[in-house]
């Protein structure tokens, strides 16, 4: 009898193709998800070598990270940002890559397309070149961030050298209480395991409320993984998934969906496995969350104060933590129902598919946007767009003064023209709060979906449990 | 990539913890379609003011450390974003070896695929040699990756632990996607025999 495995380890050896007597393997990638930013440099590498395209059907590719928000049927203004939009464009034709331009309507955020088009399936391997890969894991699929020459690599050879990394299994159990969901479920287990936490580790999410979640709410989940640290987050495929991918345009069909489906019910960690390392969420004990700093492992309840760095007993973390209060504005012991807020942004990878802007509309619906801010609702892709107008969705938020956009990565990274002006406070619903990340001197506070869209009608962060 | 070879330099403190990639390397720096010339990036919002004049109080720009070849600094560096924009910027300002407790994964991997190379050492080492840096330009310490050892300015050796192939890639200076290339009927094999049994992917 062979040994119990744990999910990841499954996929881990489906995947093998060689492995040295070091224990440094060649893994194989089925699916490879490529942007803009991250590929033009592995192209220039392939040319330079000489090297085409191993398995070119294996790879996708779509704009996302550069393009403008706004109506893009003219072109992209900014020169650097048409440039590299540009290239992709070639590359996938020099080299034969399927290719979703900006005006696709199926364009979208590179995390929220492959799931929405099956892309993303149980039990494979997906590497991207980007960190919030780790969002297909949802699917039991194991995927993660790689940079541009791991990005090379698999176009040249559809495979990557890699270690494997140990499990570490973070469970949440309890139904969490009304208004506290995905995000902050997250957010709550980036706070108990830190930022770097999660370091060479494969995160696998279980318990009672992670089983409870939609896929768009396991997508939150996995999508921050690699904010606490794990390039790679993981949910066991169930009935949850094979509903919500059954018919997407890239799943199996017929006999094969069958012949898959055993196999995806073959990849759930079995009874007694091993994990090198387990740590325990109460999810019926969380509270809405807020970031107060400059990293996602700065969390703090909504009904709470901003913390004291002057507690923090190691020098350089005291030191480090006093310079992300004076970066955000804050002060210690300010209760963060008291922290205003001038924009919100409501999308991104982590939070722009249909089920959060469901859940933002529920709460702005007849309410108006407070007059000191600006905000800016971005859905993940076109498709997301498109259902939610059907669904009248559109017209709430921009009833409610709301801007209504175009997709793409937007305000997450702030690669385009979306972004804060210096000083500016924004409630946002992407998973980092990194100084600069949304705009020089901008300053990002985490929250999920409701909170920032309640923050937008308030003016300032509010305990959503309270609303009417 | 180039070999790697034993350096003797300068190093220089920056004792925070979680420095991200997005502080590397801010992302009006990503859209280039090049690899070179993003030194001038390098943590660009710590190390200008607001008028794009050097802050005289960011590490780098103090003279004492303005031939630094060598950072010194705090937990779980390089978090964040998959960009390998920041161990680019990192090389082409002239840093070739970052010492820390804990780095993040795709940033680590990042930098061998480059010839940067990042030293993961006990919070007792990192300590002495963020204090050693503290002493300034004549403080020079010397990273062997052969023997694995630092030598700090006073002539103590401090080991540390390389994946062996990552240090063979970084000594001989590989190109991994060679050697991968060089196991190419393995991969034929695998997608034909996988194929018949997930006929699906």
């Amino acid at each position: 009898m062979t040994a119990p495995k744990t999910l990841y380890d499954k996929i881990w050896n489906d995947h093998l193709v060689h492995q040295a007597d070091d224990g440094t393997c060649l893994v194989y990638i089925d699916r490879h998800l490529i942007h803009e930013v991250t590929s033009p440099q592995a192209f220039e590498g392939l040319r330079i070598a000489k090297r085409k395209v191993h398995a070119p059907s294996r790879t996708l590719a779509v704009v996302d990270h550069n393009v403008p928000t706004t109506d893009r049927s003219k072109g992209i203004d900014d020169e650097e940002s048409r440039i590299q939009v540009e290239a992709l464009a070639k590359n996938c034709a020099d080299f034969g890559v399927e290719y979703f331009n900006e005006l696709d309507p199926r364009q979208g955020i590179v995390h929220v397309i492959g799931p929405e088009q099956g892309f993303t399936l149980p039990g494979t391997t997906i590497m991207c070149g980007d960190s919030h890969t780790s969002t297909h894991g949802a699917f039991g699929a194991l995927a993660m961030g790689i940079g541009t020459s791991e990005v090379e690599h698999i176009l040249a050879t559809q495979t990557l050298i890699q270690k494997k990394a140990n499990n570490l299994r973070v469970v949440v159990d309890g139904k969490t209480p009304d208004g506290v969901g995905a995000k902050d479920i997250i957010l709550a287990i980036i706070g108990e395991i830190g930022a770097g936490g999660g370091t060479n580790h494969v995160i696998e999410y279980c318990g009672n409320a992670i089983e409870a979640l939609s896929m768009e709410g396991r997508m939150t989940v996995c999508n921050m993984s690699i904010e606490g640290g794990a390039r790679a987050g993981l949910i066991a495929p169930d009935e949850t998934t094979y509903a919500y991918m059954e018919g997407r345009p890239r799943a199996p069909k017929g006999a094969e969906w069958d012949l898959a489906r055993r196999y995806w019910e073959s990849l759930p960690s079995d009874g007694g496995a091993e994990f090198d390392r387990e740590v325990y969420i109460n999810g019926a004990n969380l509270p809405p969350i807020v970031t107060w700093g400059t990293s996602p492992e700065d969390v703090a309840s909504v009904t709470s104060v901003i913390p004291n760095p002057d507690d923090i007993d190691d020098e350089s973390r005291r030191a480090t933590k006093k310079l992300a209060l004076e970066y955000m504005g804050l002060t210690a012991g300010t209760r963060i129902t008291d922290i205003n807020v001038d924009r919100v942004f409501i999308g991104s990878c982590t939070n722009g598919r249909i089920e959060d802007l469901r859940a933002a509309a529920s709460i702005v619906v007849g309410k108006t946007v407070n007059g000191n801010v600006n905000a800016l609702v971005v859905p993940g892709s076109g498709l997301v767009k498109a259902q939610a107008e059907s669904e009248g969705l559109d017209k709430i938020f921009i009833d409610a003064g709301f801007e209504w956009r175009e997709p793409g990565c937007s305000m997450c990274l702030a690669m385009n023209p979306d972004k804060l002006e210096p000083g500016e406070r924004c409630a946002s619903t992407s998973n980092r709060n990194f100084e600069g990340r949304q705009g020089f001197k901008g300053r990002t506070h985490l929250v999920s979906p409701i909170m920032a869209a309640a923050a937008a009608i308030a003016g300032r962060f509010v305990d959503v449990r309270e609303l009417d | 990539m180039k070999k790697y070879k034993t350096l003797t330099a300068v190093s220089a403190p920056l004792p925070m913890t979680n420095i991200d990639t997005d502080k590397i390397i801010p992302k009006q720096y990503l859209k280039t379609i090049k690899r070179t010339g993003l030194g001038k990036g390098l943590f660009s919002e710590l190390r200008y003011n607001d008028d794009g004049s050097d802050n005289p109080d960011f590490t780098l720009n103090k003279p004492a450390y303005k031939n630094a070849e060598i950072l010194v600094t705090g937990d779980n560096f390089g978090c964040g974003s998959s960009r390998e924009h920041a161990p680019w910027a990192l090389l082409d300002y002239g840093i070739q070896v970052v010492i820390s407790t804990s780095f993040a994964d795709i940033f680590h991997a990042n930098c061998f695929k480059n010839g940067l190379l990042p030293i993961a050492l006990p919070k007792a080492d990192v300590d002495k040699l963020m204090k050693n840096s503290e002493r300034g330009a004549n403080a020079t310490i010397t990273v062997d990756l052969e023997k694995q050892e630092i030598l700090s300015t006073d002539g103590e050796t401090i080991p540390f632990n390389v994946d062996p192939f990552l240090k063979r890639c970084l000594l001989e200076g590989l190109d991994d996607i060679g050697l991968t290339l060089g196991k190419t009927a393995a991969i034929n094999d695998f997608e034909e025999s996988t194929g018949e049994v997930r006929p699906w992917i």
